[in-house]
């Protein structure tokens, strides 16, 4: 499984996640740049996390509107899988590529530590190394995390399964509606969320809850069970 | 252009600014809620025209019209 990494100005989690995406895959990712118009074969997107723009006017607005960004819309649209974690999540909902949007945490503070996650759709292309219901850990970190959909929306992510990640056992750190860590479009191949599983994937981390994203949606879990 | 939250997005921004104000002792304050003021000067004497762009750069980037409404007014 081949993957890449999108790099752009103010992003700071790629090298993280090119690590990560080296030793679950077993090959280093291609790395992507905001100017660029095509994206190469991949069976793998990933938009990590940063500050892209300095958080100008909205989390992730500008980086949304980059050449890239309708590059990868058209790779999702042709079914390669997107994974967005923290302002690549944001970029995906800006970008239209996700419903919602991602408001202030209600607490007003950045954001920075371990949460527990809920796993509430196992049958998806990112998680199916776990079991329906599974709580694993997690760390989080950021500032505008707060996930709002209108009510009408909510009852159709949750009833077409969109909603894979909750905040589980209280662990809420940014007032998202319904306790939503992470949603996918419909297709189910474009996944964002606000925790960093790249961050939790060997003993070096002290654990590695979150390795199970990477091996499902790199087709290694046998791999790397 | 001013661009607001809509109601029913609960603004927490808005919730501190209302508690600060009480605490400097303002009665009276109902809801407070922030937004954003952007002052764009456009080219040409086409008011129509500035305003059907101003409307489209809001759509398109200054707005995210799931959570946010937005006012122009031309002068």
């Amino acid at each position: 499984m081949k993957s890449a990494v999108v790099q752009l100005p103010g992003l700071n989690r790629d090298r993280d996640m090119i690590a990560a995406l080296t030793k679950i895959s077993g090959r280093a990712p291609i790395t992507v740049w905001q100017t660029e118009t095509e994206i190469p074969d991949v069976d793998l997107i990933v938009i990590p996390g940063g500050f892209s723009y300095g958080d100008y006017l909205r989390c992730g607005a500008i980086a949304a509107r980059m050449p890239v960004m309708q590059a990868i819309k058209e790779k999702a649209d042709q079914g390669v899988k997107v994974l967005g974690v923290c302002n690549g999540f944001q970029i995906l909902v800006e970008a239209g590529m996700l419903p919602g949007a991602l408001m202030r945490n209600s607490s007003l503070k950045f954001v920075c530590k371990e949460v527990k996650l809920e796993v509430v759709n196992a049958e998806t292309d990112f998680t199916r190394a776990y079991e329906k219901g599974q709580v694993i850990r997690c760390p989080v970190a950021h500032h505008d995390g707060n996930y709002f959909v209108d009510s009408e929306l909510l009852s159709s992510l949750e009833d077409n399964g969109q909603i894979v990640f909750r905040y589980a056992e209280g662990t809420n750190p940014n007032g998202s509606l319904s306790d939503i860590a992470g949603v996918m479009n419909r297709s189910g191949n474009v996944l964002g969320m606000m925790p960093h599983p790249e961050n939790l994937i060997e003993a070096a981390h002290g654990g590695s809850d979150g390795r199970g994203i990477f091996a499902s949606a790199l087709d290694v879990v046998a791999a790397t069970a | 252009m001013t661009v607001t939250l809509k109601n029913g997005v609960l603004d927490p921004q808005g919730k501190a600014i209302e508690g600060a104000l009480g605490s400097l002792g303002f009665s009276g304050v109902g809801h407070v809620r922030q937004g954003k003021v952007f002052d764009i000067e456009v080219d040409g004497a086409d008011k129509a025209k500035a305003e059907a762009d101003l409307k489209a750069m809001c759509e398109k980037l200054l707005a995210n019209t799931v959570i946010e409404n937005y006012a122009i007014s031309l002068d």
